[in-house]
């Protein structure tokens, strides 16, 4: 049976004042990048499915600061804070939303397939569990050109029950690739509470089926998220093959959309006790006690982040439409 | 002949009582139900949710978790329930939400539930019955707004019935859940508000039965699914010009009617066929080709295939429009076959 690290200590571990400024700026730059995204979507400005991440910005921010930007990470339907965490600019970002020619995409994609190969970034991913296998290839990728980059794949609990999952973890194993498997657990797939479409307590679990190591994770705390991230990446890069990191953590808005309360299957009360450990108020107040930052010093990374989308969201919406005569364009290559 | 001063009896005319495509839909399914014990309705948030697009409304309560199921997000184990629950007598429908999902799941839609019966000898049979939406119109991008109906109906085993509005998705849901062949109900995304008359007791559309939804002698356009509504209104278009358009709805495109195109064509000489999928190896190349083998010495003109062009569906609104045919297309089609003589 395949071992499994410690589970998250309950007190955040030790890291320098460099890597929580780090960790908390990319989770504000998620947050507004995401809540704006809302807004703009309420507005009737955006076409097509709005997945928010508002809630999980730990994650991303966490596993991305242990990241180089030629390692390469694949995700999912909820993609937007994962690209926004491995450096993908705000302009492209609002550009594809709008379904502009400037977009990340050419305004071919929207926001189930922002990506960006410069950064890493290969691709959101409308289909569950996609991007597991894929993940796979592109860590086999840098092993076969001698390269020491690792691949990250993001994936849900509900996600967990595709048969991607399970094919692309076994080759992972067998074939001891340098792939960091992050369970971002919230508790739901879709409408459908992780109770009601697995007996597991905790998606880590899988992981033991494949000779995988695993390590489970406060996903609402960045630090811990970022210890885990930084000792799978560090394994998997040395040659020991992949391990997953299971975060437990929550999505403040619906499904898709901000708000959709047609249908109470969560309760309010669930919801605010998971906002009332919102993962960046937990920073900023660890980074306040710990003298690592002072309040105003937060409060610019907010304003300047402000600043940043508000003219991303200028641009996009000053960005030419596509030409619907280039209808046919990447089709094909060459 | 009476001449009392009494008034006249009134009948009294029930108004006709329009229901919206996906309502029409919920309701064939749930009078299904209601008809046969053995129906029973699994996939992602069907049951508790009512499914993401509110085909499944209700029937939680009436038909409870027994009949009512919610699975995990695991489309390949859940076509294959449904596969071996109809070889055991049951009638599944089962839920794949959007289209595109048949991508992970092919393997128990072609080769398991399509080839079963006649690989074992026709001992036995799968009533099974595959509901999802397709198309695009949503802004919903590439991977969530495909008309897959082509890699379906060229499977042998399979039937294939594409709706095209209230009353054909409710007779439709009847007729494929009461067949005991699988069958894939092509639900379109764009429709699901629309509104038709739709009768209130349980009734089903024959598969294999083409509709003409509007007689005319000029042209014959043969139009799948959501451009059945595109055509009707591109007749109309063209009624204004003095051409009168024929639309046939072939509602069920495998198997597919042939005799209503043919006999259709045998009247207006000229025949348009339109799809939403790509024109590429569609189902319009394959009716265009039978129609040429059958009825070629009536033909006045080639026939015209309209579809999209052969990509992906794109996202942005502008190109998704340019993308999908509409009722210009067609009425533009409709006007160079007139054009040859
Ligand atoms: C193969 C496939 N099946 C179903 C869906 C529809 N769908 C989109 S997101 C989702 C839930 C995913 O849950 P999870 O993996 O836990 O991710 P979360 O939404 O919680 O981030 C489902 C069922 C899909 N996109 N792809």
């Amino acid at each position: 049976m395949a071992q499994r690290a410690s589970t998250a200590s309950k007190k955040s571990p030790q890291v320098s004042t460099q890597v929580i400024r780090d960790l908390h700026e990319r989770m504000v730059r998620i947050r507004l990048f995401e809540t704006e995204a809302g807004k703009l979507m309420e507005a009737g400005k955006l076409p097509g499915f709005l997945h928010l991440y508002v809630g999980q910005e730990a994650v991303a921010a966490g596993v991305m600061a242990a990241l180089r930007d030629d390692d390469q990470i694949t995700s999912t339907h909820r993609g937007h804070g994962h690209a926004v965490a491995k450096g993908v600019g705000f302009r492209e970002m609002y550009a594809e939303l709008y379904g502009r020619v400037t977009g990340a995409c050419l305004g071919r994609g929207g926001s189930m397939h922002i990506n960006d190969l410069t950064r890493g970034m290969l691709g959101a991913n409308g289909i569950v569990g996609a991007g597991v296998p894929i993940a796979v290839g592109a860590a086999f990728a840098a092993r076969y050109k001698g390269e020491d980059s690792v691949a990250v794949t993001f994936f849900g609990d509900g996600a967990t029950n595709i048969g991607a999952f399970h094919e692309g973890a076994n080759m992972a194993a067998i074939l001891g690739l340098p792939v960091v498997f992050v369970c971002e657990n919230n508790g739901y797939a879709e409408f459908t509470p992780q109770s009601g479409h697995m007996l597991l307590t905790d998606v880590a679990d899988r992981a033991a089926a494949y000779g995988m190591p695993s390590v489970i994770v406060d996903g609402m705390d960045a630090v811990a998220v970022h210890r885990a991230a930084t000792e799978a990446v560090e394994r998997a890069r040395a040659g020991a093959g992949p391990m997953m990191i299971e975060a437990k953590t929550y999505r403040f808005f619906d499904h898709q959309g901000v708000k959709g309360l047609r249908h109470p299957y969560r309760s309010d009360e669930e919801v605010a006790e998971w906002k009332s450990r919102d993962p960046i108020d937990l920073i900023e107040a660890r980074a306040v006690a710990d003298g690592t930052a002072t309040r105003a010093e937060l409060d610019d990374v907010w304003q300047r982040t402000r600043d940043e989308i508000a003219d991303a969201i200028a641009y996009a919406e000053a960005s030419p439409l596509p030409d619907p005569a280039d209808l046919l364009l990447n089709v094909y290559s060459g | 002949m009476t001449t009392t001063t009494e008034a006249p009896a009134v009948t009294p005319v029930a108004a006709p009582r329009k229901l919206s495509y996906v309502k029409a839909f919920n309701e064939g399914l749930a009078q299904a139900m209601r008809e046969d014990e053995n129906v029973f309705v699994a996939g992602e948030d069907v049951a508790g949710y009512g499914g993401v697009f509110r085909m499944f409304d209700n029937l939680l309560d009436e038909f409870g978790p027994r009949r009512m199921i919610d699975t995990p997000i695991s489309e390949a184990a859940l076509v294959g329930l449904g596969v071996g629950a109809a070889a055991r007598g049951l009638r599944p429908v089962v839920d794949l939400m959007f289209m595109d999902f048949i991508g992970v799941c092919l393997d128990q839609i072609v080769n398991q539930a399509a080839k079963m019966k006649y690989m074992f000898g026709g001992g036995l049979s799968v009533p099974l019955t595959i509901t999802t939406a397709s198309g695009a119109g949503l802004g919903a991008a590439a991977q969530h707004s495909q008309s897959l109906e082509a890699w379906l109906a060229h499977v042998p085993g399979l039937k294939v019935v594409m709706p095209s509005d209230a009353y054909s998705a409710k007779g439709l849901t009847v007729s494929a859940i009461r067949d005991d062949n699988p069958v894939v109900v092509m639900l379109n995304k764009v429709l699901l508000g629309s509104t038709s008359e739709v009768p209130e007791e349980i009734y089903g559309i024959p598969l294999g039965q083409a509709h003409t939804a509007r007689q005319g002698s000029d042209v014959t356009v043969i139009a799948l699914g959501r451009m059945v509504g595109e055509a009707l209104a591109a007749a109309d278009e063209l009624a204004a010009e003095g051409v009168e358009i024929e639309v046939i709805d072939p509602r069920t495109v495998q198997p597919l009617d042939t005799e209503t195109m043919f006999a259709s064509v045998r009247r207006t000489n000229r025949v348009l066929v339109v799809h939403e999928a790509v024109t590429f190896g569609g189902l319009g190349a394959e009716i265009a080709a039978q129609i040429q083998d059958t009825v070629f010495d009536y033909l006045d003109a080639p026939v015209l295939r309209i579809g999209a062009p052969f990509s992906p569906v794109p996202f942005s609104p502008v190109l998704e429009k340019a993308y999908v045919p509409d009722r210009a297309r067609i009425a533009q089609g409709c006007r160079r076959l007139l054009e040859r003589s």
